[in-house]
């Protein structure tokens, strides 16, 4: 019986030929862990008291509160540095989100990595399986470099044609959830090719595969040179996207899959704008925003927050000139990292409403219980901020 | 594994873990963190709750990230099981991971108020409420012997401690 991508990867890691349903207790390539739950991995991995498997394949970064927002952050932050140099492990302190460092410095094409945040399923852009997982298995992979894993049926989402200008891959993102439903690849894992992929640059894989922890989905990972499907796979369904169709898309609160058309939204006052994280934070996201921003100046009543992902596409933006860009427009630059998108700055008072290129607008998430919190595009969320209200890109954008 | 009986208290679909504990109180001690469950949803949850407790809830409960602390301010504040329509993935495991029997239990949310009486029997894959007049069962899924080994231990680690596989 044919392989999907996940079959292949997991029958390898784990050393047996593997089909959806068969558990395999797989070997890993990596073990990540961050900030917002070191202090739990860190917690687990002493009581197991086994020592660490292999520090060179472990990492640890620091992302989520930084600089330390608070005495328990830097609590938190000395904790994880001493375990990481007790350890020899390595240690990304406040250089960027933990996706986008390990996008850079360490995830190739095949890999299984494990990593203690749900985004991990990112690295399907590249063709690795990525998956989250709590603090005590993450520390359990990191003492023995093994975990349990059930290998997910594969939904195959099928990309064909092109996108139009001004509609980006996070549209196709927001589409995909919008389309599955939040649980509606729950034990599953989304593998995406066709036609259509050819035309998604690699950043623009990993926006989409980012998102699809958003359908509950174990990963999403992109189909890219060796790391392809046998041609009798078997899939538990397939969804074919029409590229040419996808329209700049907005979710709206409190829920991820609560997806429309920009133009549904138009005229939606905003008071900030995010662009940034790990799902839109890297140079091209840069880019397409400060295209929109050039020249112009955002809205009297919005305060704009563009946060790059890393200090590698902080460094690249500023000799790009976008950096100047921004800044001249009106926003506020901010340090690499997590930044807004889980509310470790930049929070919202009850009422306020705020348009990001970020994953997630559960209710509190960036705020008060009743802020308000839309995902768009980058493009999308820098067109918003000059206008001071949502806009649809392709009635005004800058293509 | 005994079956458990404690007061359900109820939530809806989709409970996120940012509902389940907001982001910014995630470096919190353990100790003081638990005060915010559900602060979104259902400010001074963490005060009503009585240890011994059941969760009851809809469709993909624990959806979102990753964090442990999810499972675990519950567990520190005495949640004594969880039983929603489905559950997403992570939490699941976590939950698990944490020595929390939970359970997928289908027709039971719309079945259950808060403050009824709940008897969960992890083992059997069966769940009873106690009405004022009489009683109802409902079927859940059962889980497998390893992971029922694992809650019984009171999580994976102490189960790994204990020479588990």
């Amino acid at each position: 019986m044919g392989k999907t991508i996940v079959e292949r990867i997991l029958s390898r890691a784990g050393g047996a030929d593997a089909h959806a349903g068969d558990i395999v207790d797989a070997s890993v390539s990596y073990v990540m862990t961050n900030d917002a739950v070191g202090e739990l991995t860190i917690k687990a991995f002493e009581e197991l008291g086994r020592g660490m498997w292999d520090p060179g394949r472990t990492v640890v970064i620091l992302d989520h509160y930084i600089p330390a927002s608070s005495p328990n952050a830097a609590r938190v932050h000395a904790l994880l540095r001493r375990f990481a140099r007790n350890h020899g492990a390595h240690l990304f302190d406040q250089t960027g989100v933990c996706h986008q460092i390990m996008l850079e410095q360490f995830v190739r094409p095949g890999d299984l990595v494990i990593g203690t945040d749900s985004h991990t399923c990112t690295y399907g852009g590249v063709g690795a399986f990525g998956t989250g997982v709590g603090s005590t298995d993450g520390a359990a992979a990191m003492a023995t470099g093994h975990l349990w894993l059930k290998v997910p049926e594969t939904v195959r989402i099928e990309l064909r044609g092109a996108l139009r200008p001004n509609v980006s891959a996070k549209d196709v993102a927001l589409h995909l959830v919008g389309t599955l439903g939040a649980d509606g690849a729950t034990y599953q894992a989304l593998e995406l090719g066709g036609p259509g992929a050819d035309g998604i640059t690699t950043e623009g894989r990993c926006t989409i595969c980012n998102m699809a922890i958003e359908a509950g989905a174990k990963t999403g990972i992109f189909e890219t040179g060796d790391i392809a499907p046998d041609p009798d796979a078997v899939y538990s369904r397939t969804i074919t996207v029409e590229l040419e169709v996808v329209e700049p898309m907005i979710a709206i609160p409190y829920a991820v899959d609560n997806v429309r058309p920009a133009r549904d939204l138009a005229g939606t006052r905003i008071d900030q704008a995010f662009v940034g994280s790990c799902t839109n934070g890297r140079i091209e996201d840069l880019r397409a925003a400060a295209a929109q921003l050039a020249g112009k100046h955002v809205h009297p009543r919005v305060r704009l927050l563009v946060t790059p992902a890393s200090s590698d596409v902080y460094l690249q933006a500023t000799t790009e000139g976008l950096i100047e860009t921004f800044i001249r427009a009106g926003a506020i630059v901010c340090n690499p990292g997590c930044s807004a998108c889980f509310g470790g700055q930049g929070m919202l008072d009850a009422g306020e409403v705020c348009i990001g290129s970020h994953n997630r607008n559960f209710r509190g998430r960036m705020g008060h219980p009743d802020a308000k919190v839309y995902l768009a595009s980058p493009e999308t969320v820098a067109l918003s901020a000059i206008a001071g209200e949502i806009v649809d890109l392709t009635q005004g954008g800058t293509p | 594994m005994k079956s458990l009986r404690g007061t359900a208290r109820v939530f809806g679909d989709n409970v996120d873990t940012d509902i389940i504990i907001p982001a910014r109180h995630l470096v919190l001690p353990l100790e003081e963190m638990k005060a915010f469950a559900m602060e979104p949803v259902r400010p001074g949850f963490a005060a009503e709750v009585v240890p011994g407790d059941v969760i009851v809830a809809g469709r993909n409960f624990g959806c979102g990230s990753s964090r442990e602390q999810a499972p675990a301010v519950l567990r520190a504040l005495g949640i004594r099981a969880i039983v929603a329509e489905s559950f997403a993935r992570i939490f699941f495991r976590n939950a698990i991971n944490l020595g929390i029997p939970v359970l997928e239990c289908s027709g039971l949310h719309g079945a259950v108020t808060e403050g009824d009486e709940i008897e969960v029997d992890p083992a059997e894959g069966a769940v009873r409420v106690h009405y004022a007049d009489g009683s109802a069962l409902f079927e859940a899924t059962r889980l497998p012997a390893f992971l029922l080994e694992v809650i019984r231990d009171g999580g994976l680690i102490a189960h790994l401690r204990q020479g588990g596989a």
